[in-house]
């Protein structure tokens, strides 16, 4: 459903549109930086309508993983497709387009600070879209809903915000165009438990009423093993391995007998909830 | 198909059914905000309202918020409005962006007069809380100063070196160059001034009292507040904004010590040195024009310097240096902590913290002026 009808969409190869369909695509990637290799030879796919869970130890690459693929650190090597097109080789217009086309969490919320939070969110709004002033207010308001801040919030600085609080008007702005996919870097982290599962609820709701892809770098049990369709490992540079949380906890790898099977991963719920369909 | 359109059919006067058609996405927001205006102004049902979402492509939050709003509108009469034709994930959707957004109440608007009044007001607090807190922070440093010197602290030395060296020694080659420049071009008016009067010559005192006692101290101040002193409230105020201010003080150290002293002890050192070097370069710079353009040889310009500067005339300039650096320094200082966490406030401060500097380094000047003139040094 909310199947967007702009010029730019029907550009998109048809195999990339329906559910399921591989929406990123992402081949033989080498990033690095100076001498060191963060990346190399690693491939993953995000299927549409998926909650994609990235997980790895701190420092693997899952923050430039997620940059690399929106354009932000160029690649040394290999090929992403994004709703089928070639970043690489993607013209500067066509790929604005496609920018309009997804929302970013940064993993440190990167709000404007000399705006507030209600300016922060419509600004892509602003930018993009044709609204008169009351309905750009009134959206506004309805993504701070949306996140589950109150409206009290709107007209905060991010300096006068707390932690979780950055976070979730975060999101709103990376909702504000209400876009096909979102990258989350750690949406969770310094939230608290109830937060943090609300954040979950929010974003496995979006993703089922709005279709949304989700790509999700996370080192939160309870998200992975709660809202999470699939789990992408990262490590030595490259996904070691790919599947549901089941999958994930069957394998031989030490760091993922490690993590999955650890002391945490029995503390939190991933033994005792598993994802239906 | 795509375009949204809403359409009332069958118009009995006991209730109506309004069908939605088309995408009712971002992408049409404009076309959107018309069909519902015009849905709303054309309800002329009296009793309950149907709106039929069966035939609707698809909609997101921008839409859904429409629809809950249409049907809100609608709902104003006291006539129940029911939504249908909608698939369960459209359901949730709807629910989720179904809020009665009370917009905050605007602020009370104030007439110009009044705030024009109001501004006034504030500037003046703020004058006054600028002079407070530059006095309270000068205390704050003599204090630093003082641990220092009684052995309670450390200097950190290696800071004041790498301070120095960014402060000193990099401003070397443009305050040279301005000087230089300011040197020959002041020299080049004074010749052709002197010229009538036969007393070309006389460019050698000239250049030399002023570069001494003036120019050199004031080019460099100006020079050096531009330079170091809005780096100097920039790094302040992106370490505030981050927190490392906090993060610093929470470990037990004073940011004063750490951090400001550094950077005035360089700029106070680095002053004098500066100076002279500037002194020096407008110097030289007025000798090359004399000679090339004044016809003076250089026996005559350096016999004349000699007899018009005196050990005074060269101490008056380079007394002033020190004292500029303090103001620089703090000045910057205090603008640096004041930011606040935006970006903007960065700039702001930053901004305020060379204009500020720059008035007070003429202030000063004049104060010395005054101050020399009565003591007839
Ligand atoms: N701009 C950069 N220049 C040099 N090295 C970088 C840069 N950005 C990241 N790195 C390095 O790349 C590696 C991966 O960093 P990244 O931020 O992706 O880690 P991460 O997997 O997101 O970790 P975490 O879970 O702690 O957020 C790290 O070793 C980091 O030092
Ligand atoms: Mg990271």
């Amino acid at each position: 459903m909310a199947e967007r009808n702009g010029h730019d969409r029907d550009d998109d190869p048809p195999g990339t549109r329906q559910p399921g369909g591989t929406i990123i695509e992402v081949r033989d990637l080498a990033v690095g930086f100076g001498e060191r290799l963060i990346m190399d030879g690693l491939d993953l796919d995000v299927r549409r309508g998926e909650i994609l869970g990235v997980v790895g130890a701190s420092g693997t690459g899952k923050s430039v993983l997620l940059r690399t693929i929106i354009g932000l650190i160029r690649q040394r090597r290999g090929q992403i497709r994004v709703f089928g097109h070639d970043m690489g080789t993607i013209g500067e217009r066509r790929r604005r387009l496609i920018e309009q086309r997804w929302g970013i969490l940064f993993q440190h919320g990167a709000l404007f600070s000399s705006l507030t939070v209600k300016q922060n969110i419509q600004f892509p709004m602003r930018e993009y879209l044709k609204l008169s002033e009351p309905l750009l207010d009134e959206m506004a308001m309805v993504k701070l809903h949306l996140v589950g801040l109150k409206p009290e919030a709107a007209e905060r600085y991010p300096s006068e915000l707390s932690g979780g609080m950055i976070k979730r008007a975060a999101l709103a702005r990376a909702l504000a165009l209400d876009p096909e996919i979102v990258f989350l870097d750690e949406p969770t982290s310094g939230l608290d438990p109830i937060g943090a599962a609300d954040f979950d609820e929010l974003i496995a709701t979006l993703q089922k009423t709005l279709g949304l892809t989700v790509f999700m770098v996370t080192h939160d049990l309870d998200s992975l093993a709660g809202i999470c369709d699939r789990i992408a490992a990262l490590g030595d540079g490259k996904v070691l391995h790919e599947g549901t949380i089941d999958e994930m906890k069957q394998q031989r790898h030490p760091w993922l007998q490690a993590y999955f099977n650890g002391p945490r991963a029995r503390a939190s719920h991933v033994h005792t909830r598993s994802r239906g369909a | 198909m795509a375009i949204p359109a809403a359409a009332w059919q069958g118009g009995e006067r006991t209730g109506g059914r309004l069908a939605l058609t088309g995408s009712w996405n971002a992408e049409h927001a404009a076309a959107l905000e018309g069909v519902v205006a015009a849905a709303l102004a054309k309800s002329t049902t009296a009793g309950p309202v149907a709106i039929e979402c069966s035939a609707l492509v698809g909609f997101d939050t921008l839409g859904a918020y429409l629809i809950h709003k249409l049907a809100t509108g609608l709902g104003s009469g006291g006539h129940p409005v029911e939504i249908v034709g909608l698939t369960p994930a459209q359901r949730i959707l709807l629910d989720e962006v179904s809020v009665t957004i009370r917009q905050p109440e605007a602020r009370s608007e104030l007439g110009n007069a009044y705030r024009i009044l109001s501004d006034i007001g504030e500037g003046v607090v703020d004058a006054g809380r600028d002079v407070a807190g530059g006095v309270s922070f000068f205390g704050s440093v003599v204090i630093a100063l003082g641990r220092l010197f009684t052995g309670r602290t450390r200097l950190r030395f290696p800071a004041v070196v790498a301070q120095l060296e960014r402060v000193g020694l990099r401003s070397v080659p443009i305050i040279v160059l301005i000087s230089f420049l300011v040197g020959a071009i002041i020299s080049q008016q004074s010749v052709f001034q002197l010229r009538p009067y036969g007393t070309v010559q006389f460019v050698a005192d000239l250049i030399g009292i002023l570069s001494l006692r003036e120019l050199a101290v004031l080019l460099t101040s100006i020079m050096i507040a531009g330079r170091s002193g809005s780096s100097f409230t920039a790094e302040l105020g992106s370490m505030k904004m981050r927190e490392e201010v906090d993060a610093l003080e929470t470990m037990g150290m004073d940011p004063i010590e750490v951090l400001v002293l550094p950077r005035l002890l360089a700029l106070i050192i680095a002053m004098p040195l500066l100076t002279f070097l500037s002194a020096m370069a407008s110097i030289g710079g007025g000798a090359l024009v004399a000679m090339v353009y004044g016809g003076v040889s250089a026996d005559v310009f350096f016999s004349r310097l000699q007899n018009a500067i005196a050990l005074n005339t060269f101490l008056v300039g380079m007394i002033k240096a020190p004292f500029m650096a303090l103001v620089i320094g703090i000045t910057a200082c205090i603008e640096g902590f004041a930011v606040r966490g935006s970006a903007e406030s960065l700039g702001t401060h930053t901004t305020a913290s060379v204009v500020k500097s720059i008035f007070m380094v003429i202030v000063v000047d004049g104060l010395f002026a005054m101050f020399f003139a009565a003591i007839d040094y």
